[in-house]
């Protein structure tokens, strides 16, 4: 990364009493990133993104802002907003009061605020919503009014805490194509916390998995889905079936601790293709998905394994109890640290 | 184990037919006699007993007395009206009393903001646990052993004497401010609750989004905070104002000479033996808290009750 990074965590640490929630955290944030933080909860991530908007103050570590330490600034003095889970939108406010929030307390006059907070509502789709209140807006709608409320400020960085978490699927997914491309024009740093691995993956140039107040893994999507570095990002970033370096030895023959995508492993009938590890197994349970079929395959090595097979148009009928051989290329395992 | 071959699964039978579930059972099937059965109590409460006794006491209003042998006479008339609302006397006590309601609810609304502040946002569970307590306990000592022992800290040479001295001042002893204290002390409980329950109620996101969005604390409390907590500080002054209103026992017991329209009322069914003057009074605050309901009620601030 060159030039000066947007944020800058250094030794990053929080405790809550006894509990270390976050456990000196180092990261580098480039300007203009779709950033993630993926995580189970209670992982720090929404600690650490708490810090970086100044709601907490860490036990030790500095929060550096495009190479100004911001560690000891109120969040009023901070130049990042924040999209809250909740929306935290004022109920005693019309939308566009909301929106101009930002406006009105660094002094902008009524009429220039009033017509960036329409500019704000249109750049997120609500033109003419300005005199409703949040109460008579729908969820992906608030949410919206959220981000546009956070953006009309022009933060240098925007931290979303679980944006779409309460969002139904489909809207979900609507708005996903949305704050990316907003991101895009806009160019800003978007640094987003989620607990949806399928989410991180979509809209992230880079991805930092925490667990246990720490980052275990930093990368592109790809990268992080590709390669796992360690057994839990291997089973929270998608699924995997890890091995042991033991299993790996005796099933694969291969040397180290791996993880293997199910989409990464054959069914085949009759011969397996040269170069590929075959095995044989018993099915245990087949888990129709629509587009694929999940097949939960117990390998005759004592292993259990997850198979995903393409219902594509060769027709494949695979059902419990058969036996099966099982066909892994070795280019597919990854190696665990 | 029924036998039933349709339900072979089924390890429980329905409990037995009784009179005691035939009755609720009926009860499920009729809305209205369910209703009816639950409204009966309180509404005989309310329209009876309740109001009929205050219809009773705006009737007594229109009666007037025998000079001679103080017993009540039957005889419609204004004159007890005529003279509340004419004589300077009862003119001055009820300004008396109206500003002695003032000025206990604004003590007591600035003294439970930031108590209900810490209660709602500051202190950790046990803390707010403690406070709530702490809160509530003087609820549970008797209004008259509270006003006795404001009377022995207002005394002279009593702790607030003692500890004013020790900045050259003296306790006002017993008098209008005397009774204001004691009142705003007795009253606070009762402000410091709606309030704190209106703070828990804001979410704590809304703080940090105002603060997140460039606001300083003042203008958060200013912008976010007050307006979301109003109704709860008009529904603790509601308690405040009308306890302060009609309350003469306090001021009986600190307020030295100080005349309210509690004590007038007091002094005219005890000692004056006038009881349709006592009962025309008594219509003064009534009448003042019917203003003030009104113009809360628009606030939403009854809800919060």
């Amino acid at each position: 990364m060159s030039g000066t990074p947007a944020i800058r965590l250094t030794g990053l640490t929080k405790s809550f009493g006894s509990v270390t929630a976050v456990d000196g955290v180092n990261l580098d944030i480039a300007p203009g990133e779709f950033f993630s933080m993926l995580g189970p909860s209670g992982s720090g991530k929404t600690t650490v993104l708490r810090m970086i908007a100044g709601f907490e103050q860490p036990t030790s570590g500095t929060v550096e802002l495009f190479g100004k330490d911001v560690t000891a600034d109120p969040p009023f003095d901070r130049d990042v907003n924040t999209v809250f889970q909740d929306y935290a939108l004022f109920p005693h406010m019309s939308v566009l009061d909301n929106v101009a929030f930002g406006l009105r307390v660094r002094g902008v006059g009524a009429k220039e605020r009033a017509a960036t907070a329409r500019d704000a509502l249109a750049l997120v789709r609500l033109e003419g919503y300005g005199d409703r209140t949040p109460q008579q807006l729908s969820g992906g709608q608030r949410q919206r009014v959220a981000l546009a409320r956070a953006l009309v400020v022009e933060p240098k960085v925007l931290l979303l805490d679980e944006p779409l978490g309460a969002l139904d699927l489909k809207l979900r997914e609507q708005m996903q194509v949305e704050l990316k491309d907003i991101q895009r024009r806009l160019g800003i740093t978007f640094i987003f916390v989620t607990h949806d691995q399928e989410e991180a993956l979509t809209l992230s140039d880079r991805i930092a998995v925490f667990n246990e107040g720490n980052i275990v893994q930093l990368g592109s999507a790809e990268d992080v889905y590709r390669h796992p570095a360690t057994p839990f990002v291997a089973n929270f970033v998608g699924s995997s079936t890890v091995f042991t370096a033991e299993e790996a030895k005796a099933i694969l023959g291969t040397k180290g601790a791996c993880s293997l995508r199910p989409e990464h492993i054959d069914i085949v009938r009759g011969k397996a293709p040269a170069g590929t590890i075959s095995l044989k197994g018993t099915v245990f349970e087949t888990i129709f998905l629509g587009a694929s079929t999940r097949v939960i395959v117990d390998l005759d090595g004592g292993k259990r394994v997850a198979v995903l097979e393409q219902n594509d148009m060769s027709t494949k009928e695979t059902h419990r109890g058969d036996t099966v051989t099982v066909a892994i290329h070795p280019q597919f395992l990854s190696t665990l640290a | 184990m029924p036998t039933d071959v349709t339900s072979p699964v089924r390890v429980t039978e329905l409990p037995r037919q009784s009179v005691a579930r035939r009755g609720s059972a009926y009860l499920y099937r009729h809305a209205k006699v369910r209703l009816a059965l639950l409204l009966s109590a309180p509404l005989f409460w309310l329209g009876f007993v309740y109001i009929a006794a205050l219809v009773a006491l705006l009737i007594t209003a229109f009666w007037s007395v025998d000079s001679f042998t103080g017993d009540i006479l039957i005889e419609w008339n204004f004159d007890n009206v005529t003279t509340i609302l004419t004589e300077s006397v009862y003119q001055a006590v009820t300004l008396r009393t109206l500003g002695a309601a003032a000025l206990v609810t604004i003590i007591d609304i600035a003294l439970a903001l930031p108590i209900a502040f810490v209660m709602a946002k500051v202190a950790n569970k046990s803390v707010q646990r403690a406070l709530v307590i702490a809160i509530l306990m003087p609820l549970w000592a008797s209004y008259l052993v509270k006003a006795y022992a404001w009377r022995n800290v207002l005394a002279e040479d009593g702790v607030l004497d003692w500890t004013l001295g020790l900045v050259g001042g003296n306790s006002p002893g017993y008098g209008f401010e005397g009774a204001i204290l004691t009142l705003s002390y007795l009253w606070l409980p009762y402000v410091i609750l709606p309030i704190y329950t209106a703070l828990e109620r804001v979410p704590d996101s809304l703080l940090d989004a105002s603060s997140d969005l460039g606001a300083r604390t003042w203008t958060t409390f200013r912008t976010v905070i007050m307006p979301l907590i109003t109704p709860g500080i008009i529904a603790g002054s509601i308690f405040s104002f009308s306890l302060t209103l009609g309350d003469y026992i306090a001021v009986k017991i600190v307020g030295g000479a100080t005349q309210t329209l509690g004590t007038l009322v007091y002094t005219n069914v005890g000692t004056a033996n006038n009881l349709p003057l006592a009962a025309a009074i008594a219509f003064i605050p009534i009448a003042i808290i019917f203003i003030y309901l009104g113009a809360v009620r628009r606030t939403g601030a009854l809800s919060n009750l």
